[in-house]
């Protein structure tokens, strides 16, 4: 009877220790998680999510505090791709997020009065200017998040939907009625 | 010559569509006069649109380069003709997307004089450099590919030890090669010479479908009557035997690695029509300014024309007799893998090698699509050994990692699949669905990755101005007593600020009075909120 | 909008291909009204009737259109397929019940045409084998043998009027039915041989109708709405399967050529196992699909509890074939070897 106790506590002992060797030295700096999350998210830190940046937002997903739809610019993709990297079902994005075009801010040369304060606000530095100078979005680097334009004290700032170029075009989902369904029947219970 | 002594390995699948070439493979080519207009677009080829090189107003002449290539991968266009630039925008041009791209719009003055044009002396110049001479003469792919050629003559680390022509013009209708192989032989001979010495080639061969002896006689003919060594290889008509890596894989039993180039195992391919550009460019020292386009269909005159680059292509149509009454629209490039065009006011560029008038009995409205069966035709069909009903179903389901698992990308959108779908499902469409959508993930995917290094540079250099910010302020904390709101000199930038702000306002109103009329509530307040916050980053600023 | 390719091979349809498979059936199922009687035609028009009505049931409450469903033709193969496959002169209601798992349950619950991943036919047989055995062992006796063949109107009356077991003037057990009852009481195998029901190579009667379903079957392969690797695959297999066994005990088990052409071997490697929606789709895939079906397929009749076992190798394989399909994709152009997208 000893004897046995013995052994068992013994044993409990000896892969505590391994367990505990182990989590010291297989630990892994910083949440891999959240990188993976943050990975798929758009980078637009426009903070639509409700949290300040697409960091925030991974990490607050990685706990679970935030659900997967919050990310209107990453899309229906962007929340298929979260879905996938965390096991769960896809669903539409959450109640007052739409999904706006890709745009970009663009700021009137004749209004700019070179306050800087669209600068400071700007979470991708794709703004150039200096105080009391002209400033300017550098179109290629500005994500559409918006956040430039709320500060701006002379509403010069607007969002120009980024036109469909020849280079950026993309074939059409085929739309072909490959299900039938006679205009005439009412869908009742259609799965 | 021997056409037939050569073991061809087929490749698998295959169709054999309607041919349709003998409506217009028996009327000579016929040239086109000088037209008054000439839209010349930019972007021609694959790769990078040209960059512009004449301004507005500028006068230009014929062969004068317009458009220069710009980075490696692109290619040169040039002045079809004499005259003046007259506008550089964006003009409706042959593309299936309908989308206007940059075009530069010439009007003839008549004279149609050109620049000085001197050959080039292959014999003497080392393989490198002669395609960095061709790079300035705009050559491409003319099998529709509109590769830029000069990249593909360039010599190769592992060495060329084929060249192949391809002549087989695999799909119904189109017989442009077909006329040019039969009328302009030699010279495409000669072109062929030139890149094989470019490239150092051992093997000289020439794919030509057999549907088209006429063609093979007269290259054959011109082959022994200059003396060049080389093999013209008649392949059964069964399309796709056209597609470059199916060409190869008939004459050679080689296969190019997914994701390589031909290159990589030695094999160099380029379209007859390429061949004959390239006598041009090189012997005459012309550059790519014309190309031979098929026009067939319910036209009047259905045949091939020899045109500019550049003519709008409803004066190609003319040039055909018009459309007949019952035609319903156009499509650029072959049934199997051509597009419909949306507006004939486009020029004829590079890549349009046929155009077909469309009518209800030539091509029948597609039946409805019924759910896949797999019944495996389309696998039967595919000539790359694809599953292609596997990959219809991951695609349609926006499954595009399953998709591409299924190897998506080996496939050449050669058509053969939605031809025989008892179901008749476009799969093709699905296929570029689901490939440019993939592209367009990775297009974004880098964005955001240059997004978030961005911004993590910027939190970064915030942390790093607010440490400096705490460090000087420290130092002068120990000096004289902090700025407070009175302070006279913060006092006199907020005047100069609030000024300023008038002023903008002022010249807004001026712009757009609209605005101050219709301010709701909640616009006066982010007003105001805007205010205190501007308020706030102007005395920041001022510490 | 729908791009290129913009010419469709023309005569090309899904109801194209149901229909040649039925042209394929046709031959078979004449010999079988022939040597058998003509109660087949009454089987086939209510079986018929019956598909139809539960497919258009069936689109309506799922909201589809009717005519471009129900003119496919896909239906009305399974109809074919079940009424082969089921006794005729069975009682109506087992038709329904029969039709009802294979139209309504096995193919519209799983989304209709091409979703299906059981043969809608077979699981409409396996339901009626299972809940009514002795129904489904009662078939027509060949009309050599028995003692009274009934024409068409008594064939209407017996499927319509009776809802009771077939009486057994009509019928006769199968030889399979008879090979293991024989088997089973111990019996060698040349004296089961002597039974009347067996004829020159298979069962009297059956033998024939299977050979043209052998015909009809090359004729689809002819015409190539199917290829060979399952059917050859699936006879191959049953042909060595029976063979091995026959030759570890020839007084017990029958021979190759008597499994080949009794029972359904020869409609299930042409007609039933070949149905491309839940078959294998990949050449390798298809050749072990169809393998491992003739394989179980003699070995249920040899060890199993039901005479046949066409129906259920088939189902089982039906199970595997996605799995197969995923591990045996054939080599693309331009890549090594044949990489298997992994699931």
């Amino acid at each position: 009877m000893l004897n046995a106790l013995f052994v068992m506590a013994a044993i409990g002992l000896v892969l505590g220790a391994v367990l505990g060797w182990a989590k010291a030295h297989y630990r892994v700096e910083g949440d891999p998680l959240v990188d993976k999350i943050d990975a798929i998210l758009p980078q637009t830190q426009c903070g639509q999510c409700g949290f300040p940046g697409c960091r925030p937002y991974a990490e607050a997903i990685a706990k679970g505090e935030a659900d997967i739809n919050r990310c209107p610019p990453g899309g229906e993709a962007g929340i298929k791709q979260l879905a996938e990297l965390l096991g769960v079902d896809p669903k539409p994005l959450g109640e007052g997020l739409v999904s706006k075009p890709k745009s970009v801010a663009i700021i009137d040369e004749n209004t700019c009065i070179g306050c800087t304060l669209c600068i400071q606000a700007c979470p991708v530095d794709a703004i150039v200017g200096a105080s009391k100078q002209l400033h300017v979005i550098v179109a290629d680097r500005c994500t559409g998040c918006e956040l430039c334009v709320a500060p701006c004290p002379v509403d010069c700032i607007s969002m120009r939907i980024v036109p469909e170029r020849l280079d950026s075009w993309k074939w059409r989902y085929p739309v072909f009625p490959i299900r039938p369904v006679a205009a005439t029947l009412p869908a009742k219970g259609a799965s | 010559m021997n056409g037939t002594a050569r073991v061809l390995h087929a490749f698998p699948g295959g169709i054999h569509p309607d041919e349709h070439k003998t409506e217009s493979c028996e009327r000579p080519i016929v040239g086109a006069p000088l037209y008054e207009r000439y839209v010349v677009p930019l972007r021609q080829h694959f790769g990078n649109p040209a960059r512009p090189v004449v301004k507005v107003g500028d006068t230009v002449l014929r062969g004068q380069r317009i458009g220069a290539a710009d980075g490696h991968i692109s290619a040169a266009v040039h002045a079809p003709t004499s005259g003046q630039v007259t506008a550089i925008g964006p003009r409706p041009v042959a593309h299936p997307s309908g989308l206007p791209d940059l075009c530069m719009e010439i009007s003839a003055d008549g004279r149609d004089a050109s620049i000085a044009i001197t050959p080039i002396d292959w014999r003497d110049l080392a393989p490198g450099e002669l395609a960095a001479k061709l790079a300035e003469m705009g050559l491409v792919g003319l099998g529709g590919a509109i590769f830029p050629s000069h990249v593909k003559l360039e010599p190769a680390a592992g060495g060329i030890h084929t060249l192949i022509l391809n002549g087989a013009e695999c799909e119904p209708w189109i017989t442009c090669d077909d006329r040019l192989m039969r009328e302009r032989a030699n010279e495409m001979l000669r072109g062929a010479a030139i890149m094989r010495h470019a490239l150092g080639a051992r093997h000289l061969l020439l794919g030509i479908e057999d549907n088209k002896p006429q063609a093979v006689a007269a290259v054959a003919e011109a082959a022994s009557a200059l003396g060049l060594p080389m093999e013209v290889v008649m392949v059964p008509t069964r399309y796709p035997s056209g597609g470059g890596k199916q060409l190869i894989q008939l004459l050679t039993g080689l296969e190019v690695p997914s994701g390589k180039l031909s290159t990589d195992i030695g094999i160099q391919v380029f379209n007859v029509a390429t061949a004959y550009s390239l006598y041009r460019a090189v012997e005459l020292g012309e550059p790519l300014l014309t190309r031979i386009v098929t026009v067939t269909g319910q036209v009047r005159a259905p045949g091939n024309f020899e045109i500019r680059l550049g003519t709008p292509i409803e004066q190609l149509i003319r040039l055909a007799g018009g459309a007949l009454p019952d035609s319903r629209g156009w499509l650029v490039g072959g049934p199997m893998m051509g597009f419909e065009l949306s507006d004939t006011v486009a020029p004829v560029s590079k890549g349009v090698n046929c155009l077909i008038a469309t009518s209800d009995r030539l091509f029948p409205p597609r039946p409805a699509a019924l759910p896949c069966i797999r019944c495996g035709q389309c696998a039967l069909a595919c000539p790359v050994g694809l599953q292609p009903f596997e990959m219809y179903v991951h695609a349609r389901a926006k499954n595009f990692d399953k998709a591409r698992r299924y190897q998506l990308f080996d496939c050449i959108e050669c058509g053969c699949c939605s031809h025989v779908c008892p179901s008749h499902i476009p799969l093709v469409d699905y296929y570029r669905y689901a490939k440019s959508e993939i592209h367009a993930q990775e297009r974004s995917k880098r964005a955001s990755d240059e997004a978030r290094q961005r911004h993590d540079f910027q939190a970064f250099r915030l942390e790093r101005e607010k440490q400096e910010k705490a460090a000087r302020l420290h130092k002068a904390a120990a000096g004289r007593p902090p700025a407070t709101a009175d302070d006279p000199e913060a006092a006199r930038k907020q005047a100069i600020l609030d000024a300023a702000i008038e002023r903008a306002k002022a010249a807004k109103q001026g712009v757009n009075p609209r605005n101050v009329e219709h301010l709701t509530p909640a616009q006066q307040q982010q007003v105001a909120e805007i205010e205190a916050r501007r308020q706030h980053a102007a005395t920041e600023q001022d510490t | 909008m729908i791009g290129s390719p913009y010419v469709l091979s023309a005569n090309n349809s899904v109801r194209l291909t149901m229909t040649k498979v039925m042209a394929a059936l046709l031959p078979g199922t004449l010999a079988h009204a022939w040597l058998f009687g003509p109660g087949i035609w009454v089987s086939l028009l209510l079986c018929g009737l019956l598909a139809i009505g539960f497919e258009a049931l069936a689109l309506l409450w799922r909201g589809y259109a009717l005519k471009p469903f129900l003119s496919d033709g896909s239906v009305l193969l399974t109809a074919w397929l079940f009424a082969l496959s089921v006794p005729t002169l069975a009682p109506l209601w087992l038709y329904a019940i029969g039709l009802l798992f294979a139209v309504v349950v096995a193919k519209h619950l799983y989304g209709g045409l091409g979703q299906n991943p059981f043969n809608p036919a077979m699981v409409g047989y396996a339901v009626l084998i299972i809940s009514f055995p002795t129904y489904m062992t009662q078939w027509p006796a060949p009309v050599q043998l028995a003692n009274h063949a009934p024409g068409l109107g008594e064939a209407f009356n017996l499927v319509l009027g009776g809802g009771g077991i077939t009486p057994d003037a009509y019928t006769t057990a199968t030889p399979l039915d008879t090979l293991k009852t024989l088997t089973r009481a111990g019996k060698d195998i040349h004296s089961t041989y002597a039974q009347p029901i067996f004829g020159w190579i298979g069962g009297k009667g059956g033998e024939t109708v299977a050979m043209l379903y052998l015909l009809g079957g090359l004729g689809l392969m002819a015409s190539r709405v199917i290829t060979w690797h399952i059917p050859a695959a699936f006879l191959t297999a049953v042909a060595l399967t029976a063979g091995g066994l026959h030759l570890l005990d020839p007084a017990r088990h029958a021979g190759p050529l008597f499994h080949l052409f009794s029972g359904g071997v020869m409609l299930g490697a042409f007609f039933i196992a070949t149905d491309p929606v839940s078959a294998c789709a990949t050449p390798r895939g298809k050749l072990i699909f169809a393998g491992l079906a003739g394989f179980i397929t003699v070995i249920i009749r040899v060890f199993g509890g039901f005479p046949d076992g066409v129906a259920f190798s088939v189902l089982i394989m039906n199970v595997a074939a996605p799995l197969i399909d995923a591990y045996t994709q054939p080599r693309v152009y331009g890549h090594a070897g044949g990489k298997e997208p992994s699931q």
